[in-house]
């Protein structure tokens, strides 16, 4: 079923252009925090930790972007794999937060050992069926039958709501990333992982920029409620950065300049949300990051809720408009 | 069996647990940096929740500690069949205890022995799993107190393992993966003139200090809730 002669299509030559215009600017970043970091020894503390901050995630980004190459190479299988390795690390730190009572184990057990590795499956043997309607639809009924069995009715319909939408999160929309492997687009056949890198770089410069608008200027908050840190220059940077990136990367893609824009504009506003939506969450678990309590970086939804709203919009739009 | 093959196979297992332990609860060893304490002659004292546990603080051990660290372990478990005591003597290099004497002196005396021999011991001085959900904490026994006053030059570490009893709870076949912590803490000693129950006291503090602050305000909460209950029945 997995068609195995794709196992070694490689990466088109673009794809190296966007890593090594990746690298230097990472490098280049690397060598101003550097610079500023020798210029102000005796600086504050308070620009000691934002210069603290912004090593480490310039860290993070070397090693995000060694592994995403590494994962390309290896075409839908690489991709498969590590999306697959992504969600699980997301629905563990989900679930973490969600499991409370004896009841919900075997829904729970059910996540990470049935529909977890089927959903990559459906993924990787292009299954488009039952790639789109295994969660919403099957693992939606099957859930609370689960639940229902153990004969805990304490809380049922949150319980049950819970674990459906960390499912659908974790599992089912990060999985539309490897399968935009899956599409096929007439003169595209073979760059497919182009459009990977698109997105994954319009989402992240986005949010890239959204820090940085934050931390330059504006301090009133748009939603307070929901974040204090993003002002409306927040919201102007990352949709003008993501649209301007998307814009300037139209060559990855079978899209016009314009058409890329406007993708890029959708892309940056679901992003946008989707970290907005997710920061309500953790609001609402009463934690201000994922993962590990004691640890000072957040954890992997934290890195990926941008791209779990996103993936799927940007999947659909092609395939409806691009794929015959 | 030949003891290079012995040795393979401990390795083997070793490494097998490490990878099975750490794909469920993310549980990785410390740094070096992290500990305030050397690896010799220290007691980690944890709570316990799950038959996990002493995997739990082993794999959490940078080498060095790990080394030297034993898990103190009941005989009558452990050697009742070739498999489980190839794995507590082989792998762990556990301290086998023979509970069935009642006699908490010998168990004592077993463990001072290793103590000053260098080796340090991990121990769960609520003596029993706790398997209810609600109980935070069950009441330290006291083998804690008489190891600490027998051996004045050993220092006592607190180890506080969260979320496990989730992963595995009891009645459940499938295991299911959960982000686990293990926190582990400064060292203590036995002060002069303690009493025995002020170092227990101050012992359980030292190791809820560790423990998420919602599971902290619980147990206070419990403990107010019982002490009451308690003058109830004194003045009936």
């Amino acid at each position: 079923m997995i068609p195995l002669n794709d196992l070694n299509d490689g990466l088109p030559v673009q794809a190296g252009f966007v890593f090594l215009g990746i690298f230097a600017l990472l490098l280049f970043m690397g060598l101003v925090v550097q610079v500023i970091e020798a210029r102000n020894l005796s600086s504050t503390q308070k620009s000691n930790l934002t210069l603290h901050q912004i090593r480490s995630q310039i860290y993070s980004w070397w090693v995000m972007a060694v592994v995403l190459l590494f994962a390309f190479w290896f075409g839908r299988i690489g991709t498969g794999i590590l999306f697959l390795l992504i969600s699980f690390a997301a629905l563990r730190e989900f679930m973490t937060l969600v499991y409370r009572r004896k009841g919900d184990h075997y829904a729970v057990v059910a996540c990470f050992y049935l529909l977890l590795p089927l959903q990559y499956y459906f993924v990787v043997s292009d299954w488009y069926g039952m790639f789109s309607a295994l969660i919403p639809v099957y693992a939606f009924l099957i859930l609370p039958i689960i639940t229902s069995l153990s004969g805990d009715v304490g809380s049922f319909f949150e319980r049950t709501a819970k674990i459906q939408w960390g499912a659908m999160i974790t599992i089912y929309c990060l999985s539309h990333v490897p399968a935009l492997m899956n599409l096929h687009i007439p003169g595209f056949e073979g760059r497919n992982i182009l459009l990977l890198i698109f997105m994954i770089a319009v989402v992240q410069f986005s949010e890239v920029l959204q820090f940085i608008c934050g931390k330059l200027f504006g301090k009133r908050p748009v939603l307070p409620a929901l974040s204090t840190q993003t002002s409306w220059w927040c919201v102007f940077g990352a949709l003008g950065g993501g649209t301007a990136v998307a814009a300037s990367l139209w060559w990855l893609t079978p899209f016009t300049p314009l058409q890329a824009a406007a993708t890029g504009l959708l892309l940056s506003i679901m992003g946008f949300f989707g970290g907005l939506v997710m920061s309500a969450i953790k609001q609402s678990f009463g934690i201000s990051m994922w993962g590990r309590r004691t640890r000072s970086h957040g954890g992997m939804i934290d890195r990926v809720d941008n791209i779990c709203f996103a993936a799927p919009i940007f999947f659909h739009i092609v395939h409806y408009y691009w794929v015959p | 069996m030949p003891i290079f093959l012995q040795r393979f196979l401990a390795w083997l297992i070793d490494h097998f647990l490490y990878l099975l332990v750490s794909f469920l609860t993310g549980i990785r060893p410390k740094f070096e940096g992290d500990l305030s304490f050397t690896p010799e002659k220290k007691v980690y004292f944890a709570n316990h929740g799950s038959h996990g546990d002493f995997v739990m603080v082993w794999i959490s051990l940078p080498k060095r500690w790990r080394s030297l660290a034993r898990p103190v372990a009941g005989a009558d478990y452990w050697l009742s069949n070739r498999f489980k005591s190839f794995i507590i003597n082989n792998v762990f290099n556990g301290l086998l205890i023979h509970r069935d004497g009642n006699n908490p002196k010998a168990m004592t005396q077993q463990m001072s022995q290793a103590l000053e021999n260098g080796s340090s011991l991990i121990i769960f001085p609520e003596g029993t799993r706790n398997t209810d959900d609600n109980t935070i904490l069950l009441p330290f026994k006291s083998g804690i107190y008489h190891l600490a006053r027998d051996n004045p030059d050993i220092r006592l570490v607190p180890i506080w393992i969260d979320n496990i009893n989730r992963v595995l709870p009891k009645g459940k076949l499938i295991p299911v993966p959960l982000i686990c912590e293990v926190s582990i803490g400064d060292e203590m000693a036995l002060l002069p003139n303690e009493s025995k129950e002020d170092f227990l006291k101050r012992a359980t503090e030292n190791l809820l200090a560790l423990a998420p602050e919602a599971k902290q305000q619980a147990y206070s909460q419990q403990q107010s809730l019982k002490l009451k209950e308690k003058c109830n029945d004194s003045a009936q």
